[in-house]
């Protein structure tokens, strides 16, 4: 069974990140990046699907810039056989439509039987992409996964999808497209010898040409980039801890009206 | 006629909106772009749940109500939703942040070819277009975003938007398009409920308990939980103390949990790394507890105690009942 992974590079959740020069953007100088968080347990849940059967292929891609080889190159570190570059000019600033569309058109190449994504990429937070893969390619899809199991056969995956108060459990026919929850696997770190084994596997580069897509505008466009307000100054309430919370009460009541 | 803003309709699954339903519908009037209607996809509508949609200022209700509807899958949902807005060309369609909706107005988005704004917190016009506000980078930075075209596709962050005051005797018009279903492709295995604490959603709640670090072990969150009851709050957990099993994951607050925006925010040993900031710093008031003055969490709160959580809970616990019997 071939199982594609589309995974994003994003900045390290504890890395500062700064408006750039251009205030559309951010200021890439001295950026921590990483493979996004949710995108390791799609990495890791594929790999256990592949080890699970016992044979199979699974293929990461990805779209961004030239820095997104060293992602690609963390997964196939952890036991992706191959990797997929989207490196095209033709799709910066793409938004999660534009990105789907290329997601879409090297599936239709690709042919995996299952396609895995993180729940949401954490820098721009759309969580959008795997509902749009799925409805581009007409393929079922189920978000924020908790559970998967692939049947025998290969045709069926059912999947336990996190909703408010629980778990709601789908057969979906293969192909579709799952997006994965923390909580569905604890992702393996790679070994060294895997981390080796990954500087010969094959990144292919694939220009949007190659998809027969060209340069298309952005749907959605950012106007600006903002630093967060910052909160007005707090209070801290001294004094014993009786007094102390008398006094926070008084307060969440009197001043904040919050209780 | 201008063309309308459209609100989806998120529901208990027993045929009753959701209170988050007026918010979105309190921002779709305040932005004053068109009229504002309810689009209401179920299996099961009832009487007093289109009076609740009027009386929150839904103009009209576009009722699509079909077994077929339950339970919720995209390509059913996105598949309806899509024909109705061929039909009726809204200026925007706006959703609420929940597990349903912010895959199926993505879907929808992908189907209508235009973009998708989501976890927005503020709307606005800018002279014919509208403008979202979102935050990004787990919330160290916000973005102002726009669309190339219509319909404006976003989904709304609950508890931010301040919701329509209700206009009692104000009524919908419901309309019954002729809309078909598109054949469901996943087939339904089973619900498996939660075990419930007893206490509100986390995602819900108007007041929200968070135990970190410093709560020592998974036994000690039992004294949050007693707060929680008192004060009608659900008990969430930082990443360190799901991370050390104390709490399930459905617990989590923060970058790799859930995001909440109570009006009230109460956290204790909970340091405020900045993964946990993330998911919690639009809360309204801030409220940390931490042995350690120099916790970053101080930094955003409104309030602050520094001293042992295990000896402010109680007496926190008791202060607050006193108030509330009053």
């Amino acid at each position: 069974m071939k199982i594609l992974v589309a995974i994003k590079q994003v900045p390290d959740t504890a890395t500062q990140v700064k408006v750039g020069a251009d205030p559309r953007l951010i200021d890439t100088a001295g950026i921590t990046w990483i493979v996004s968080p949710y995108d390791e347990f799609a990495v890791e849940e594929a790999l256990r699907i592949k080890e699970k059967r016992g044979q199979g292929e699974v293929v990461a891609v990805s779209l961004g810039p030239e820095r997104v080889k060293e992602a690609l190159r963390s997964c196939l570190a952890m036991g992706c056989d191959r990797a997929l570059h989207l490196n095209d000019a033709a799709w910066n600033g793409a938004d999660t439509l534009a990105t789907a569309r290329a997601l879409a058109a090297v599936i239709k190449q690709e042919q995996p039987q299952l396609v895995l994504c993180g729940r949401q990429a954490i820098d721009d937070d759309m969580g959008a992409v795997t509902a749009q893969l799925a409805e581009l390619l007409g393929w079922p899809c189920a978000s924020w996964i908790m559970e998967e199991a692939v049947d025998a056969e290969g045709t069926t995956v059912r999947a336990a999808r996190q909703v408010e108060g629980g778990l709601e459990v789908f057969d979906l026919p293969l192909p579709a497209v799952l997006a994965a929850q923390k909580g569905l696997n604890e992702p393996r770190y790679p070994t060294l010898k895997g981390i080796m084994g990954a500087k010969k596997k094959e990144i292919r580069d694939v220009k949007a040409a190659d998809l027969g897509l060209g340069a298309e505008p952005s749907q959605l466009s950012v106007v600006g980039l903002e630093a967060l307000p910052p909160r007005p100054p707090g209070r801290i309430i001294q004094g014993d801890v009786p007094t102390a919370v008398k006094e926070l009460v008084r307060a969440l009541r009197e001043d904040a009206k919050a209780i | 006629m201008a063309s309308a803003f459209w609100c989806i309709v998120e529901d208990d699954r027993q045929g009753a909106p959701k209170k988050v339903m007026a918010e979105v519908l309190g921002a779709a009037s305040r932005l004053g772009g068109g009229p504002v209607e309810a689009v209401w996809l179920t299996d099961k509508a009832s009487d007093a749940g289109l009076k609740q949609l009027g009386e929150w200022g839904a103009g009209k209700v576009w009722l699509l109500e079909n077994a077929g509807l339950a339970p919720y899958r995209s390509e059913v949902w996105a598949g309806a939703l899509a024909d109705l807005a061929a039909q009726q060309s809204p200026r925007a369609i706006f959703g609420a942040v929940t597990s349903r909706q912010r895959e199926l107005v993505a879907r929808l988005a992908a189907r209508l070819g235009v973009g998708l704004a989501a976890d927005c917190v503020a709307l606005a016009m800018n002279g014919d277009t509208l403008v979202a506000t979102r935050p990004v980078y787990a919330g160290k930075l916000i973005a102002r975003v726009t669309w190339a075209k219509g319909p404006w596709v976003a989904t709304l962050r609950p508890n931010v938007f301040r919701p329509a005051e209700a206009q009692p005797g104000k009524t919908a018009a419901v309309e019954r398009p002729a809309v078909s279903l598109p054949p469901a492709v996943m087939k339904f295995v089973e619900r498996r409920e939660e075990v419930s604490t007893g206490l509100p959603e986390l995602t819900e709640a108007e007041i929200v308990i968070s135990g970190g670090r410093g709560m020592k072990g998974p036994e000690n969150y039992v004294i949050l939980e007693d707060m929680g009851r008192v004060i009608g709050a659900a008990v969430g957990a930082s990443r360190a103390a799901v991370d050390a099993g104390w709490r399930p994951h459905r617990f989590q607050i923060g970058q790799t949990g859930r995001t909440i925006s109570p009006k009230l925010y109460l956290g204790f040993g909970v340091s405020g790394a900045i993964q946990h900031l993330a998911g919690m710093r639009t809360s309204k008031i801030i409220v940390a507890v931490n042995k350690d003055a120099e916790a970053p969490i101080f930094k955003i709160a409104d309030y602050g105690i520094v001293a042992d959580l295990f000896e402010v809970v109680p007496e926190l616990t008791k202060e607050f009942k006193k108030l509330l019997e009053k």
